[in-house]
């Protein structure tokens, strides 16, 4: 059974169709790609996975611990607590907290003491907040952070940022990690370096991760699998040899009749 | 010993102690006067609403402009009690009874409307504090209408009102820093991000909003017990405003801001009263001044810690030494 399965899944904005009939299927521990031109509609397909719009129709199931979970009707932070996050596009940090409340924000789903103790600071909260600072630590230190926690997230560099944005979905404990253009803005080493760093946490943390990317290098070296998205149609999808020689991807990306010399 | 005063909250209690010591004092030495304890009296209501005001709009950034609604039904439901029952357990448990029915209408209230951003949760709160405002004075077989309720008996003294003040303000301290409050303070910061990170956005701004409501509730509370008279048009329009203020002036985001600003101001205006004719003016003159100078508040989102006055307290040393 495939941890995440979106069935025909459609979004109407107005008169405008961002996203039509889409059909995906992701195996568990997998990485796949989401590419697609522009305006192609990647980022509305996470918008629908992750529960910030509603779908028009379709269905999106994730299949978690043996139960499978309808996630189209969820609110965000119910699909969060499903087990799906995600990181965005243009940096959504919170950028006057520190490195390190961003992360332990994203460990509140997961805290064990109630309103009650946090008001009277019973002993449970000394305990379990004692818990999340050691969690929220190592997490950071995975990612070259700990010495940073205490600064501002929005007084770090352009990539520190990218990587405390990875770090705090990651600390919500996720089965499935959407990632948003994740190398954007990065120069060469650093998008390695990031390939690198993707390719571990999947390891690490048992995830399975989708990922919406430019960088062609990227997506075709890490990618098991890619589905190619044009106006919001899924036109190709399989392993990156087969995309990179597929006709109608390199139509969508080049235009028509490229090979009659007369595009 | 020596270990034992460095722990946070043994150098907290002496702080709290001294503070209440040196005020009891001052008051039964007369030193500070009947004027003067109306300005503590005051002052300590102003902390609490700042205080509670801020959770709402200043850490879980919804902007409400109905704070003086919830204290007028936490002035009316303990002055009914009172007036009933005029003992001080009574008191005490009118000032729990308001706490309690200012959060169930906080909550009754915020569910609807805290789905409204910005300007339009502002209008709808201003609409709210209206409508209760309204209710108090039609209800005349409960509220006496315009007329109000007089002849309170005054159960406050300068215990009771400390207690009740330091209470609120730990509390709220002990939120804001807690998992809850930080997932309040993730609202304000990017509400889809909060989402996304597994924040149930609606549920923390009613509880913040529960929570500002019930500190409101004890203020209009000790308001009632202290002042001896209340009607609608104290909890108008006027008082929220006020209340805002003060949370402003004193940094959105900070707690002791908030009570510096509730100190500060009070200060002011009573200092003020000399020149009584254009002092209006010149207090609105000085907040304008300050927030030129000051837009971020007197704190901005910063807390004043014990570490800082034991640093302060360092510096008078090394001085001290030097000379």
């Amino acid at each position: 059974m495939p941890i995440l399965a979106v069935n025909r899944l459609t979004k109407y904005f107005g008169g405008l169709t961002a996203v039509y009939n889409v059909n995906m299927e992701l195996e568990e521990h997998e990485l796949v790609g989401l590419i697609g031109p522009n305006g192609a509609g990647k980022t509305t397909i996470f918008n629908l996975l992750t529960g910030i719009h509603e779908p028009s129709s379709g269905t999106i199931t994730l299949a978690r611990d043996g139960k499978s979970i309808a996630l189209q009707k969820l609110k965000p932070h119910e699909i969060c607590n499903a087990g799906v996050t995600r990181t965005f596009q243009n940096i959504r940090l919170f950028k006057d907290l520190t490195v390190l409340d961003n992360v332990r924000i994203a460990m509140h789903k997961n805290i064990g003491y109630g309103l009650v103790s946090g008001l009277f600071r019973l002993p449970l909260f000394g305990r379990e907040e004692k818990a999340i600072l050691e969690k929220s630590a190592e997490l950071l230190n995975i990612f070259n952070l700990l010495d940073k926690k205490d600064e501002l997230a929005k007084n770090l560099s352009y990539g520190d940022q990218r990587r405390l944005e990875i770090a705090r979905a990651l600390a919500t404990k996720p089965v499935l990690l959407l990632l948003d253009e994740p190398a954007a803005g990065m120069n060469p080493v650093e998008t390695t370096q990031l390939a690198e760093l993707i390719c571990w946490i999947r390891e690490y943390f048992k995830l399975t991760i989708l990922l919406i990317e430019h960088d062609m290098s990227l997506v075709m070296k890490i990618c098991e699998r890619i589905y190619v998205l044009n106006y919001g149609l899924v036109i190709a999808h399989g392993t990156p040899d087969e995309i990179r020689t597929n006709k109608q991807v390199i139509e969508a990306y080049l235009g028509e009749d490229v090979g009659n010399g007369n595009a | 010993m020596a270990r034992l005063l460095k722990t946070n909250w043994v150098k907290k209690s002496l702080a709290l102690i001294l503070t209440y010591a040196v005020i009891q004092l001052l008051i039964s030495t007369n030193i500070l006067g009947g004027y003067y304890q109306d300005t503590l009296v005051t002052i300590c209501i102003n902390i609490i609403l700042a205080v509670s005001l801020n959770l709402i709009t200043g850490f879980t950034g919804q902007f409400s402009l109905g704070h003086a609604g919830f204290m007028s039904i936490g002035a009316y439901t303990c002055a009914i009690v009172v007036l009933r029952y005029q003992t001080l357990p009574s008191f005490i448990l009118g000032v729990f009874l308001a706490a309690l029915t200012a959060a169930i209408v906080g909550f009754l209230v915020g569910l609807p409307t805290l789905r409204l951003r910005g300007d339009y949760l502002a209008i709808a709160t201003l609409g709210m504090a209206e409508i209760i405002k309204n209710v108090f004075l039609n209800l005349d077989k409960i509220t006496n209408g315009a007329a109000g309720l007089s002849g309170i008996p005054q159960f406050i003294n300068w215990f009771w009102l400390f207690v009740f003040t330091a209470g609120t303000v730990l509390l709220i301290l002990n939120f804001v820093n807690s998992s809850h409050g930080r997932a309040c303070i993730s609202i304000r910061e990017d509400e889809i991000a909060a989402e996304a990170m597994g924040v149930n956005t609606t549920k923390y701004k009613v509880i913040a909003f529960i929570i500002g409501a019930a500190c409101a509730g004890v203020a209009g509370a000790i308001y009632a017990s202290y002042f001896y008279f209340i009607q609608p048009t104290l909890f108008g329009f006027l008082k929220s405003i006020d209340i805002l203020v003060i949370v402003v002036f004193g940094g959105l985001g900070s707690i002791s801001g908030s009570v510096i600003a509730a100190v500060v101001l009070a200060l002011i205006s009573t200092y003020l009263q000399a020149f009584s004719e254009i002092r209006m003016v010149l207090y609105a003159v000085l907040l304008v001044v300050i927030m030129i100078f000051r837009p971020q508040g007197l704190m901005g989102s910063k807390e004043v810690s014990l570490a800082v006055l034991g640093k302060l307290g360092g510096l008078f040393r090394d001085r001290k030494e030097r000379v």
